[in-house]
């Protein structure tokens, strides 16, 4: 039973971190119609990046910090760069040039800092909460109130403020939002640097635990298509429900379905997805088109 | 009735395209360049195969597939048990291959195009992951992480090598899946199946059952993944699991758009592409071949975003009526060629997610 | 005194042009209706003014061009532009399509305006928090004006207010117009395809044919006028 309990909670640290990574995809597609295939190598460099600076003398919470803040200007100019330009273009055209960024950021990362595992330090203290039987790392709290945190402000900014307002105006209907005045194009690249921040978030609370390296988000980031799928890739609540759904359910098959092999968890993921989609095709909390004909 | 402006070459002119290309393709390539390369090109015949499935079920079907590579895996180790732990003739493989894949891809096509677009893209990839896994558990059955030695094919014939015997076999199939391809995507059922990509609700009004459409559709291009898996398992000699993953997929998809994704031509192009920049990359940095790679991907897409085969298209009819070789025919069905205009049927991939 | 002047306007897609030549002058606190059947520019005509399309030629809007601007700053000069179709935000609630009208707004400018449009159109009132696209015709449509007057523009500009809705919404729907006028001396540019009530409640139109003015006239006279009659107004 205790057993089951800390299962539970690791997976929900795991699905916290793929529910972050999932938000990343969720917002690119939101307001541009794009699933961005480079998010998880562009976190994996947001983690590199901490490495860099630590390694350069600066501590690890304000490189921390510089790396969010990078991130976010690398995400914005990514779409000014790669997505506007082709916004004309068919949405297979930018699908590919991103898988073509995926391959190039994976060898880039390879090139500078070899495939050899570094050690990023956890920004958690290493210690354990309870006692006995029940005990649970303060990293796994950590990262569940940090992405909790992140959860609640993102909510706060949409359904609060005016710029959230006019993000989802941007994102539902650009044509219109014009009209009214709003930005639409900086609208668009803000919801790129956030996504790209996110995924700078998962990269740096991932990075501890499964040792830093260039292949480090793979499977992270097909958890994480895995979550945003079964969520519903157009809600944000759905991100993060698919992102913890994904990690408890794996963690608990990983441990007590003892054939499944490391290679076949991801069967898990598949099994979940063509499931739920087939029942609701439009993920858990994926929003129907309302349309009056 | 329409008027059509369709090219149409001087016979002279039409005489000496014909004789470079079949000079080229029957000639030039396996006797003439480097041996070593003739595999190669054998390779990029069978991805040329694989992409037109691609272009049939994305490109006209309007279904995003990322999992063409298991497709692929089962028409390869289709080929690979069958010759290996059954000692089959490696010939009479390739349309166990062919049927296998196609049936496979009908039932897996059934639930799987229920899915719209994006989630349908997931399924796919989802897919492309678990096959290589899958090989790997049932190793008993598939030589596991191993793999299988399949071994080349020997030619039969005493002035043919083996890599360009395999090579002539390539082209062969690849010229009569190109055919067929071209004959699917005409007429009638080439309205429906455009109809029923860019406005589903019009085509079901106008009776154009989708369902049925697009699972014959993905069992097609399933085929032509496993014809070309069949081929491939022979060319290469060698059939493992980790082959057959997602990057293969990947590849598959971006060699179609490069290509152009409505352009059944253009596939081959695509797949030179996806068979030689790497190659390329690797010889001017090994350690960074992904980045050249990826960044000759990112460029060519920003240069020519509607793919190789759809501009070369564009810029022959265009070059064609200015030299005025033009046919001017009234016709009740637009025929194969005039098809390739990526213009009128590239329209429907908008951002509103498909 | 005139709000609205346009000299020698051309629109158009691409390599098409759609407008020729166009001059219009709308004063201030008028209605102005614009007719012509499908195709005659009358879309292009208003997106060439709200600055969504390429155009050439002199558009003064209150004594300064905005033919050179961007189609924020136009809006920012105080034109609110409902296009066809309505353009709801249909994924928002019918409160954040009426707060987005506001954006160039301040938030007390906001807080106010709503106030009295809801008041105005009680039934958007009533459907506050409903997601906007699965209200009926005519309720985008008072959602989509008032998304508009919540800019304070100085000039509205509707293209076919009344398509697809029933015949009794779209007398409601002018008599709204109407009242607005009165309420607060909008002035307005319709655009219309069957143009009776439109007519009825403008004081000036004009008949646009293949992306030129072919007919300048008071709303009344073109009312009485044979050829427009038979033509738009279906009389025979």
């Amino acid at each position: 039973m205790m057993l089951l309990a800390n299962q539970i909670m690791d997976g929900l640290a795991d699905g916290a971190i793929y529910a972050s990574l999932a938000l990343a995809l969720a917002f690119s597609y939101r307001s541009t119609g794009i699933v961005n295939f480079a998010q998880g190598e562009m976190a994996m460099l947001s983690a590199y990046l901490v490495w860099q600076l630590m390694a350069w003398g600066i501590p690890l919470i304000p490189a921390t910090i510089i790396s969010i803040v990078v991130s976010f200007a690398a995400g914005a100019l990514l779409y000014v760069a790669l997505v506007r330009p082709l916004s004309q273009s068919s949405v297979l055209t930018v699908v590919s040039v991103l898988i073509g960024l995926y391959l190039a950021l994976n060898s880039l990362a390879g090139f500078l800092w070899t495939y050899s595992i570094k050690a990023l330090p956890s920004l958690f203290p290493k210690a354990h909460l309870g006692g006995g039987a029940f005990s649970v790392s303060v990293e796994t709290v950590g990262i569940i109130a940090v992405v909790a945190l992140v959860l609640v402000l993102l909510y706060f900014l949409f359904e609060t403020t005016k710029l959230g307002l006019a993000m989802r105006g941007a994102a539902s209907t650009p044509d219109s939002a014009e009209l009214v005045g709003v930005p639409v194009p900086m609208m668009l690249l803000i919801g790129w640097g956030i996504a790209a921040a996110l995924g700078a978030l998962s990269g740096i609370l991932v990075a501890p635990r499964v040792f830093l390296n260039p292949t480090m988000m793979f499977g992270v980031i097909i958890y994480a298509f895995a979550a945003a799928t079964l969520g519903g890739f157009d809600s944000i609540v759905g991100a993060v429900v698919g992102g913890l759904l994904v990690g408890v359910i794996e963690n608990l098959v990983g441990t007590y379905v003892p054939w499944i092999g490391p290679d076949l968890k991801i069967v898990v993921a598949l099994v979940l997805i063509f499931g739920t989609l087939l029942i609701k095709p439009d993920g858990l909390f994926g929003r129907k088109k309302v349309a009056r004909l | 009735m329409s008027i059509v402006v369709r090219p149409k070459l001087p016979l002279a002119v039409q005489v000496v395209i014909k004789a470079c290309v079949a000079g080229l393709l029957l000639y030039v390539v396996p006797f003439v360049i480097p041996n070593y390369l003739v595999s190669q090109f054998a390779t990029v015949l069978v991805f040329g195969i694989a992409i037109m499935g691609i272009d049939l079920v994305t490109g006209f079907g309007g279904a995003i597939t990322l999992g063409h590579a298991a497709f692929v895996a089962l028409g390869s180790y289709t080929t690979a048990i069958l010759t290996v732990r059954y000692g089959w003739n490696p010939y009479a493989t390739i349309p166990v291959a062919a049927a296998l894949s196609w049936a496979s891809g009908w039932c897996l096509g059934f639930p799987a195009l229920r899915l719209q677009g994006l989630y349908l893209a997931m399924g796919t990839l989802v897919l492309s992951i678990t096959v290589p896994a899958l090989l790997k558990r049932f190793d008993g059955f598939t030589g596991g992480v191993q793999g299988l030695n399949v071994g080349n094919p020997e030619s039969p014939l005493p002035w043919l090598d083996d890599s360009q015997w395999i090579y002539f076999l390539s082209l062969v199939i690849a010229a009569v899946l190109y055919v067929v391809a071209r004959r699917i995507l005409s007429g009638a059922l080439l309205r429906s199946l455009v109809a029923a990509r860019d406005n589903q609700l019009v085509a079901a009004v106008m009776g154009v059952n989708r369902p049925r459409l697009a699972t014959a559709t993905f069992a097609m291009s399933s085929l032509y993944a496993g014809v070309a898996g069949s081929l491939y398992a022979m060319i290469v000699g060698f059939v493992s699991p980790d082959t057959f993953n997602l990057m293969l997929s990947l590849s598959l998809f971006v060699g179609a758009v490069v290509g152009g994704i409505t352009s059944l031509r253009g596939a081959f192009i695509g797949a030179m592409f996806i068979q030689f920049v790497p190659v390329w990359a690797s010889d001017i940095d090994v350690s960074l071949s992904g980045l050249v790679f990826g960044c000759t991907l990112i460029f060519t897409l920003l240069l020519i975003p509607s793919g190789i085969g759809g501009v070369a298209e564009r810029f022959y009819h265009r070059t064609c009526a200015r030299l005025g070789w033009v046919d001017r025919m009234r016709s009740r069905r637009v025929a194969g060629e005039a098809l390739e205009d990526p213009e009128g049927l590239q329209r429907n991939f908008s951002k509103s997610g498909g | 005194m005139s709000l609205l002047t346009i000299k020698g306007l051309q629109a158009g897609y691409g390599q098409r042009t759609v407008l020729h030549d166009v001059d219009l002058e709308i004063g201030e606190g008028q209605i102005h209706v614009v007719l012509g059947a499908n195709g005659a520019g009358k879309t292009t005509l208003l997106r060439a003014i709200s600055g969504t399309i390429e155009r050439s030629g002199t558009i003064l809007f209150d004594g300064s061009r905005i033919d050179r601007l961007s189609a924020r700053k136009v809006v920012a000069s105080g034109i609110a532009h409902v296009p066809q179709g309505r353009g709801t935000f249909a994924d928002l609630s019918v409160d954040e399509n009426i707060r987005m009208g506001a954006y160039l707004r301040s938030a007390s400018e906001m807080r106010s305006d709503r106030e009295r449009w809801l008041t105005f159109f009680p039934r958007l009132r009533e459907r506050l928090s409903q997601q906007a696209g699965s209200l009926s015709g005519g309720e985008q449509q008072m959602l989509a004006i008032a998304r508009a007057l919540m800019l304070r523009p100085r000039l509205l500009l509707l293209d076919e207010p009344s398509l697809g809705l029933a015949p009794i919404i779209i007398r409601g729907l002018f008599d709204t117009l109407a009242a607005i006028r009165q309420e607060t001396a909008m002035t307005m540019l319709i655009v219309e395809q069957n143009a009776n009530l439109a007519l009825a409640i403008a004081d000036d139109g004009v008949v646009l044919e293949s992306g030129s003015v072919v007919l300048r006239d008071s709303a009344a006279n073109l009312t009485g006028n044979d050829e427009v009659r038979r033509i738009y107004l279906g009389y025979e």
